[in-house]
């Protein structure tokens, strides 16, 4: 029994991903047709080609068939994934183990959600029936309990978290502002984040992710086979997940201070890429900053940072696009949007694009090292799941 | 000896006073506070949480019988009782009844249980909503609340506080007060009629009342009367012939008339304020007058109330004249724009009626590890069905966290929402309701309070939500009852 990962065994030869947006103009099709002939496209193949296809979605559509008609795939194995705002990540975690044990040499992962077709703000989750009992609360209720917890554990002001949190949302619209596929591309004052209106409990409107349509999909070939498809591949390092059993809710043991599904599944990815530091070892990372407190907890739970320090960190500059180590280079949930299905391969499009030197001039990351995280979560603390990858430009 | 084992009067938290109507319309209103129900409350969840004090200073006594009267059924067809039975955790084989519809269902109901000797322990419990179109006299003297009468038999576990006397019923057919199926409002018919109906029918009770129980009516200690006619009710108070004093507070300037609750509302401040020996009396007008008439016994004095009608009243919180409008369905304020809650599936509710209306979760015998709701499988160490129930319904809690969601959809926004440790195990996140977001703390006690969270495809969704212990007068009491129930 152990988590003996896939190292170097896959690679990713060809992505795509469409602008996030509000896209009123462009069907669930459309985004999916967009984001998949621009991977087939970055990888020099056709729909023909690939022998499997894993579909993330969250809630835009059911089974397998939501990707195969507007792609008319003919009798293709197509699956539809789904694990909450992991869904993505999920889709190129099945196409991966797909290909790594052999039993395709071509499978595409596609994530995609049409979001703004529902006529209210915010994600609003597929109703099941129920006994009535289960709450009723937006996910930023959920997470605004954990700016409060921190900072009563770590003994930071409630003026000075919400400077921490500001300067996070700030970091991500800068970087937000750089990017062409970002939905937010304004760059946006710490003073207006700090008086935003108030969604739940201290977050305010520029603490919560942008919500957002949009695509993005990933070609994957086994390592070896990998320069037939393109001279930069990327090898997948590192792909792993953690459920948590939802204990957190009634366990009077945790305290809303950490995500433990996020720390397990980082320290079993940094296991499998054999990662010994993160903080120095990696380019960059993108993580699931859904709110403002997610990405600050989530810098301790990915040993960015000693427990307790990362606000100092966030102050100093340190995961800036010119810091130490830049996180959220592409503008995160923040300001490149979240459409649930898409957002875990929009991480894997950022790495692909740094990794390989593609960013645009202005917002690409100079650095010799050469690994990439991508992080992403779903659910809310207490009751999560987590996905972390490492990716690489180099083998061994 | 059949009389009153146990008795609680349940006044929600929200006052409305009477002169924010005028400050609004320029007319209607008056003086003094009326009752209001939450927007999560209604008759059935007003009449858990009387029946829930009720029992409470009774712990011993086991009902066999619900009985649940109102004016305002939260549903038709669907026996309501079934709910407060669920709500108070009750073996299948305790009986479940509805006495629906008319005003008069409370005081009648009281009446047959206590006239029913040899049929067992009786839960009584009386609630009403009360209001009417915005300036009516209905809605200002109007008021909501309930009342739980736990009737028996006087015995071992059932100590009988206040031995049942003997009354009086008269009924006559006469058209004073109206509503018929579906209608927002009642109607009434010109004042002075019904008072002209209603002062002799109220003396013809009484002086056959006070007949049967062979008792003059200078031997009444206190007296209550009370009716929807505010006038005939004041004019027959007069007529009794009692001793100076022994007329008793009737609740209305600070509760206001609680319709088909009130005979039982009024009885319960006067007992809670009674000495042994003393005899009791309710007149109750409504299409006739209903008698009812008491005498304390020794065991009150080793039964004390719950949560007192009097620490109710003075622990209350005024509520904004347009609120009420809103709660009421009278405007319709902008909803968040959120998707509407789906309807309760019946399956499931069924299937966990013991989480969703008793609040029971359940402990890992292992571990002692407490689940909330049940669980099959323990989170501490994985043991497999080896668990035990644990109410957690009379257990106080302490907020660990909370936030206030600005979002998620409700009648009344913003949802105040906390994490829960409860008092000897167990975490639940949980609404909290009757609370005033801006005073909370972490670290503050609250209680568990039965109430509805909304209402979809007319299926009231029941479930708990927790409201802070005020000093004062406990919320939850917390007393030996209280924490009986707690494994």
């Amino acid at each position: 029994m152990a988590s003996h990962g896939i190292k170097d065994r896959v690679a990713i030869v060809g992505m795509g991903c469409t602008r996030f947006a509000e896209h009123w103009d462009k069907s669930l099709d459309d985004l999916i047709i967009e984001a998949s002939q621009d991977t087939f496209a970055a990888a020099g193949v056709t729909k023909d080609d690939v022998d499997a296809y894993w579909f993330g979605t969250a809630q835009s559509g059911m089974s397998g068939i939501t990707l195969a008609r507007p792609l008319q795939l003919d009798g293709k194995p197509v699956t539809r994934v789904e694990n909450y705002c992991t869904t993505g990540s999920e889709a190129l975690r099945a196409a991966a183990y797909a290909v790594a044990s052999g039993a395709y040499d071509v499978a595409m992962a596609v994530g995609a959600e049409k979001v703004k077709d529902s006529g209210y703000q915010g994600l609003n989750a597929f109703p099941i029936p129920g006994d009535g009992t289960a709450r009723t609360l937006t996910a930023a209720a959920m997470f605004s309990m954990v700016a409060p917890a921190y900072g009563k554990k770590y003994g930071v002001g409630e003026d000075e978290l919400t400077e921490v949190l500001a300067r996070i949302s700030w970091k991500n619209h800068q970087n937000g502002a750089q990017n062409p596929r970002a939905q937010f591309r304004k760059e946006v004052s710490t003073e207006t984040i700090c008086a935003s209106p108030r969604v739940a409990g201290r977050l305010g409107v520029f603490d919560c992710a942008g919500v957002a349509d949009g695509a993005a999909a990933a070609i994957v070939v086994r390592a070896e086979d990998a320069h037939r498809y393109t001279d930069k591949p990327i090898y997948i390092k590192a792909l792993s997940f953690s459920a948590g059993s939802g204990s957190g809710l009634i366990d009077p043991e945790y305290d809303y201070t950490w995500f433990p599904e996020c720390a397990r599944a980082a320290e079993d990815a940094y296991q499998q890429a054999g990662i010994t530091d993160p903080r120095h070892q990696l380019a960059m990372a993108e993580v699931h900053d859904c709110f403002t407190p997610t990405e600050l907890v989530l810098m301790e739970d990915l040993g960015f940072a000693e427990r307790g320090t990362a606000w100092k960190e966030v102050l100093a500059g340190t995961f800036d696009r010119t810091g130490e180590l830049p996180v959220n280079p592409d503008g995160g949930l923040k300001s490149f949007g979240h459409p649930v299905g898409a957002s875990g391969l929009r991480m894997f499009f950022e790495a692909w694009l740094q990794l390989r030197g593609e960013a645009t001039p202005e917002r690409q990351i100079h650095t010799d090292r050469t690994l990439a995280l991508t992080h992403n979560l779903g659910g809310y603390p207490g009751e999560m799941v987590s996905f972390v990858s490492v990716v690489g430009t180099e083998l061994g | 000896m059949r009389g009153i084992v146990s008795i609680a009067g349940y006044v929600p938290y929200r006052r409305l006073q009477r002169s924010a109507v005028a400050q609004v319309f320029g007319s209607g209103g008056g003086k003094g506070t009326r009752s209001v129900a939450s927007h999560d409350e209604d008759t059935t969840t007003m009449g858990v949480e009387a029946a829930r004090l009720a029992v409470r200073s009774a712990p011993a006594a086991a009902p066999d019988a619900i009985w649940f009267a109102t004016a305002s059924p939260a549903y038709l067809d669907k026996t309501n009782a079934t709910t407060i039975h669920a709500a108070l955790r009750q073996p299948t084989h305790v009986s479940a009844f509805d006495f629906g519809g008319a005003l008069r269902s409370g005081a009648g109901a009281l009446r047959s249980s206590l006239a029913a000797a040899g049929t067992g322990t009786t839960l009584v419990v009386l609630s009403d909503l009360r209001d009417g179109l915005p300036t009516s006299a209905d809605e200002s003297a109007g008021g909501d609340g309930a009342a739980a009468v736990l009737v028996g038999d006087d015995g071992p576990g059932t100590p009988v506080i206040a031995e049942y006397l003997g009354g009086a019923s008269v009924s006559d057919e006469f058209l004073d007060r109206w509503r018929t199926a579906g209608d927002r409002r009642s109607k009434v018919w010109e004042e002075r009629f019904g008072e002209t109906r209603y002062v002799p029918l109220g003396a013809e009770a009484w002086e056959a009342a006070l007949k049967t129980v062979g008792v003059s009516a200078d031997q009444v200690d206190q007296v209550a009367v009370t009716g929807m006619h505010g006038r005939a009710v004041k004019a027959l108070a007069r007529k009794l012939g009692v001793r100076d004093g022994v007329l008793a507070d009737d609740l209305t300037t600070t509760v206001g008339q609680t319709g088909a609750a009130h005979p039982g509302l009024v009885l319960a401040s006067m007992i809670e304020r009674a000495e042994p020996g003393q005899v009791l009396a309710v007149v109750a007008l409504a299409d006739g007058a209903d008698v009812l008439v008491f005498r304390t016994t020794d065991s009150l004095g080793a039964w004390s109330a719950s949560h007192t009608i009097a620490d109710q009243i003075a622990g209350a919180a005024d509520l904004p004249y347009g609120k009420f409008l809103s709660w009421r369905g009278m405007v319709t304020p902008e909803p968040p724009r959120r998707p509407e809650p789906q309807r309760v599936s019946s399956t499931a509710a069924w299937r966990n009626e013991e989480w969703k209306f008793g609040f029971v979760g359940s402990k890992d015998r292992s571990s002692e590890a407490v689940h909330l709701p049940p669980s099959r499988i323990s989170m501490k160490g994985g043991a497999v069905d080896d668990m035990e129930p644990v109410d957690r319904a009379d257990t106080e809690a302490t907020i660990a966290t909370y936030t206030i969601d600005h979002l998620s959809y409700s009648a009344s926004p913003p949802i105040v929402f906390a994490v829960l440790d409860f008092d000897g195990g167990g975490r639940f996140p949980l609404e909290l309701t009757d609370v005033d977001p801006t005073t909370i703390e972490i670290g503050d006690k609250v209680a568990m309070t039965f109430r509805k969270l909304y209402t979809a495809d007319g299926i009231h969704d029941y479930f708990w939500k927790a409201k802070p212990v005020r000093t004062g007068g406990s919320a939850a009491g917390g007393g030996a009852a209280g924490n009986s129930a707690a494994s």
